[in-house]
């Protein structure tokens, strides 16, 4: 009797593991033919990595020689893809003409790298990063160098995996390489915000050119690849571009021979497909609505398969993933999943000094997915609680610390148990070198504070990180007498940091970007939250003005879409209209605004402007549009910023008046507008002591008298009503701004966010800005200085870069629905 | 038979830690999410509080917080999050191909017959 015949298409790392198991269980069952479309026997796939990079060489990545095939009695097709499958009389069809029928059928031929359509995807010189021909085409590139002996140049499409190390691998070959990712952090499906911003800064270090939020529109050149063109007009040169942004499930073949298919050929547990006959395996199968990219789950279902075909069916029930990223220097691992939801928690451990940053994500006590950067030598442990849905709440405090920590039985999972077990020389405070035993010291001693304490060792006055240690001490050394309140708030629940803290470690250690603050100031939540993301987008802001680059979605709506919301979700609008005066062509362009887009009201408002309200998202640009057309600009009306001068008709009409309060108000509004600030921030200028523009009760007043300016500070009409206190009287108008701009400086460089100029100069005292402002001159110069300079960056209208179409995609709908017949328009 | 995912466009289109929204005639405007690391959610666009506009809200972590009086609502659950109580129904997402799709049973389900 002849041996039932089996067929495997596909001779890579599913197709030969499937026959592998199979042999194992029963080697003389089948008889076997394997189809491969490349010419090559069956290799590692995963090592084309390593290859590239020159680590390894083919031979040692080869899984299965020749000799391997022979002593099996497998035949082996090479480069000769099947091209049909006729299920009927159950036979295959090679490219080649050859016909040979099955008894059994296993499909594993893998996935297509997806190459994103753009213009110029076709030249020669783009490649993917899939087999050995792809490596061929790269290595052939970093051979042939640029002109003049120069390095060539290679981009990168993609910053996954797959992108990362086709970069690495090419920079390692001589090339210049710059990596373009469409998404604002790299490997966004395995790494969180932070981990990917701790791994851009790494690979920059090593030389390459990282672009997140780089959209391609085009490849370019004649004939072959010269270079990339970004959306945003962007050009770079490249000899060779790689596509690495994804890959979809070959299934070609399968939907041919109409086998039921979804985002993969569909499987049963026992990977049959809807065909009985018919089996698949690997990264072309659809199991249980998942698709897999990598070869542990592959090893799942080839075990699977070989029990079904050969022994006693096991079935195949899915996979978790774990992923490394294969850059050399570079640790980096993922597991299960960590975009958190309901009932889960983050614990967050960042290590500044180390680099090394872990997030573990928990539920009801169960690790469900982990992120590791810089130490990942425990990421198997975390994987194998993942996988065995261990029960973690004995361990839980102490999990984040790894396996050593969490199960040596000792430390217990009280952290104050586990710093009372540390020596007496154990070092605390590593800025500073302090040790436990001078830290207990200096408490005994009498310092019963975490202030008292910092200054009379420094322990936990430099970065802080330790502050949590020094508390812990605090509470162990005083017990009960301990109140474990610190006086100053921190900024929120992300972080045991105060705003001062903040701000200052912002200067110290020349923070300059969100995730690095988190990074280096230990924030124990992966992306902030609604508290904490504002107030450091400020205050990088005002650290590095024209440097640092605003982040949109830390601001909070009114400043992402430069209007005000209302309770109904529309928007006002409040063009700027300097000093609170207006002219006919001004307020006929608002008149026809309010008209065209169906305005419900216009109101004067309190600062003297005009308030257009019930304006749509989508019409918000139009409207901008319109009144910048009327040399209108945007009023900050909606922002943590200057708001507006208000004043009265001083002495160019009014019986009263002393000075020309309307023209100094202007002058005022004209050099402070367009700076964002801690909080809301208005200014007024009265013309004589009746102060008809309630300068008394604002952010900075000027009352002008016969003799000069008398100004006034930290005035608030707000919740809380708040007369002004009297700053300093002064002679000239320029003196006025001059100490109007220190003022507004001071507030700036010093307030908590979110602080209005009130609570603030109450904290603070007046004496400290008098003593900052008034007494000393170089100082207020010196501010005043720092003031102009960051204007320089935020003096633009936001409504004029909108109008213009920046960010338009904001304003819109993404698409449309529309119930029955046909459900779907694109807006 | 109509199908039963609806294919509303690239994801590249969202904003990371931002959101856009989908109007559907005759029904509750819907408003989906992009997280930090590139997950797709989405919601009803009305806080279960006062129905403030829940798609211009700041995103962390897998929540939104309202813009409106700062409610904090599970991107995954729709629940509202810490002491308050109240819940936004939950559209169906998945991405394929870098397009997303949305679940069209429960998109339409705002519709009045
Ligand atoms: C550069 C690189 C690095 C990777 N690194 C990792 C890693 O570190 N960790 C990890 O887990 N995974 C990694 N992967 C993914 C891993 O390689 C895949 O998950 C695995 O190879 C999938 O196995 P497969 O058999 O389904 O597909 P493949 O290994 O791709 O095999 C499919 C084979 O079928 C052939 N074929 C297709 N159609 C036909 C046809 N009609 N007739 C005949 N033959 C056909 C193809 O030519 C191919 O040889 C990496 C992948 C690449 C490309
Ligand atoms: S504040 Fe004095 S100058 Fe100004 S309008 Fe009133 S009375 Fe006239
Ligand atoms: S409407 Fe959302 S919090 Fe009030």
């Amino acid at each position: 009797m002849t041996k039932p015949h089996l067929i495997v298409v596909g001779n890579g790392m599913a197709g030969c593991r499937a026959v592998e198991e199979i042999l194992a269980r029963d080697p003389a069952r089948y008889r076997i033919t394997i189809f491969g479309a490349e010419p090559h026997v069956n290799y590692n796939r995963i090592m084309l990595s390593p290859l590239l990079a020159g680590d390894k060489a083919f031979d040692d990545i080869v899984i299965n020689d020749l000799a391997w095939y022979a002593d099996n009695n497998i035949d082996l097709v090479t480069s000769d893809p099947v091209v049909a499958i006729d299920r009927k009389i159950q036979t295959v069809t090679a490219r080649s003409g050859r016909v040979e029928s099955y008894d059994k059928l296993i499909l594993a031929t893998g996935s297509d790298p997806f190459i994103i359509p753009v213009p110029g995807h076709d030249l020669q010189g783009v490649v993917s990063f899939r087999d050995m021909d792809d490596v061929g085409a790269m290595l052939r590139a970093a051979d042939a160098g640029g002109p003049d002996g120069e390095p060539g140049r290679a981009v990168v499409i993609g910053g996954g995996l797959l992108g990362l190390e086709a970069a690495h691998g090419l920079s390692l070959r001589g090339m210049k390489v710059t990596v373009l990712h469409i998404m604002p952090t790299l490997m966004e499906r395995q790494l969180d915000e932070a981990a990917g911003w701790l791994l851009k800064a790494a690979l920059e270090a090593r030389g390459q050119t990282i672009l997140t939020g780089a959209d391609t529109a085009e490849i370019y050149g004649q004939g072959k690849v010269e270079g990339v063109r970004l959306k945003d007009g962007r050009e770079i040169p490249a000899a060779l571009v790689v596509m690495a942004v994804g890959i979809r499930p070959n299934v070609k073949l399968a939907r041919a021979a109409g086998l039921a298919i979804g985002r993969g050929v569909h499987v049963d547990d026992h990977l049959v497909t809807s065909d009985a006959n018919i089996l698949a395996v690997g990264e072309c199968v659809e199991h249980n609505g998942l698709v897999y990219g990598l070869v542990a789950p592959l090893w799942d279902m080839c075990r699977s398969l070989a029990d079904a075909l050969v022994a006693t069916p096991s079935g195949y029930s899915g996979s978790v993933t774990s992923t490394k990223l294969k850059v050399s220097g570079i640790d980096v691992f993922s597991a299960g999943d960590f975009s958190g939801g309901e009932g889960c928690e983050d614990i967050v451990l960042r290590d500044a000094s180390r680099g090394v940053y872990k997030r573990v994500v928990v539920k009801g006590d169960r690790v469900v997915g982990a992120v590791l950067y810089g130490d990942t030598q425990d990421g198997n442990w975390y994987f194998d609680l993942l996988k065995r849905q261990a029960d973690v709440a004995e361990i839980r405090d102490a999990l984040i610390f790894g396996q050593a920590f969490a199960s040596g039985g000792a430390a217990s999972a009280n952290p104050n148990a586990a710093v009372a077990a540390l020596a007496d020389d154990a070092e605390i405070c590593g800025c500073n070198g302090v040790s436990k035993g001078k830290v207990v010291g200096a408490i005994t001693g009498g310092a019963v504070t975490l202030d008292a304490v910092r200054s009379c060792t420094k322990a936990s006055a430099s970065c802080g990180s330790c502050t949590n240690l020094v508390e812990s001490l605090l509470a162990i050394t005083l017990g009960d007498a301990f109140d474990g309140e610190r006086s100053a708030p921190t900024v929120c629940k992300c972080t045991s940091f105060t705003h001062e803290d903040v701000r200052r470690l912002i200067l110290e250690k020349q923070l300059k970007a969100i995730p690095q603050v988190m990074q280096e100031l230990h924030w124990t939540t992966p992306d902030g939250c609604s508290s904490c993301r504002p107030a450091l987008n400020y205050y990088l802001l005002c650290a590095w003005p024209g440097e640092f680059v605003d982040d949109n979605q830390s601001r909070f709506v009114n400043e992402r879409m430069h209007a005000n919301i209302q309770k109904d979700g529309t928007y006002s609008v409040v063009p700027r209209m300097w000093g609170g005066v207006t002219n006919p062509k001004e307020l006929r362009a608002i008149a026809d605004v309010a008209e065209k887009y169906e305005a419900r009201m216009v109101k004067v408002t309190g600062g003297q402007r005009l308030d257009i309200f019930g304006i749509k998202k989508e019409d918000l640009p139009a409207v901008w549009a319109d009144l910048n057309a009327a040399g209108m600009v945007s009023g900050h009306a909606y922002a943590k910023a200057l708001r507006t001068v208000k004043t009265c008709v001083g002495s160019e009409w009014c019986r009263f008046g002393t000075q020309d309060s309307t023209g100094l108000g202007i002058k005022t509004e004209q050099m402070t507008w367009g700076s964002f600030m801690p909080h809301k921030f208005k200014i007024a200028v009265s013309g004589c002591p009746r102060n008809c523009a309630e300068a008394t009760i604002k952010d900075f007043g000027v009352i002008c008298v016969d003799s000069g300016y008398e100004l006034s500070i930290g005035g608030n009409g707000g919740i809380k009503l708040r007369g002004t206190d009297f700053l300093c009287k002064v002679t000239t108008e320029q003196e006025a701004l001059d100490y109007c701009a220190a003022f507004i400086q001071l507030y700036r460089e010093e307030a908590r966010y979110l602080d209005r100029t009130a609570p603030w100069v109450e904290r603070v005292g007046l004496e400290y800005i008098k003593q900052r402002i008034v007494e000393d001159a170089a100082g207020r110069a010196a501010l005043t200085a720092r003031f102009h300079q960051s204007q320089v960056f935020l003096q633009d209208d936001p409504w004029a870069k909108r109008a213009a179409g920046e960010d338009y995609k904001l304003h819109q709908h993404l698409a449309e629905i529309r119930p029955a017949p046909r459900t779907l328009e694109m807006a | 038979m109509l199908p039963e995912w609806l294919d509303i466009g690239p994801v590249d289109q969202l904003p990371a830690l931002g959101a856009r929204t989908l109007p559907v005639r005759g029904g509750r405007e819907i408003a989906i999410f992009h997280t930090a690391n590139g997950e797709v959610y989405a919601l009803a666009n009305q806080c279960p509080h006062k129905a403030g506009p829940l798609s211009q809200g700041i995103v962390h972590d897998t929540t939104v917080t309202c813009p409106l009086h700062n409610w904090r609502i599970s991107l995954v659950t729709g629940e509202a999050l810490g002491e308050d109580k109240g819940c936004v129904p939950v559209i169906p997402v998945k991405i394929d191909g870098g397009r997303i799709l949305i679940g069209r049973a429960a998109a339409l389900a705002g519709v009045a017959a």
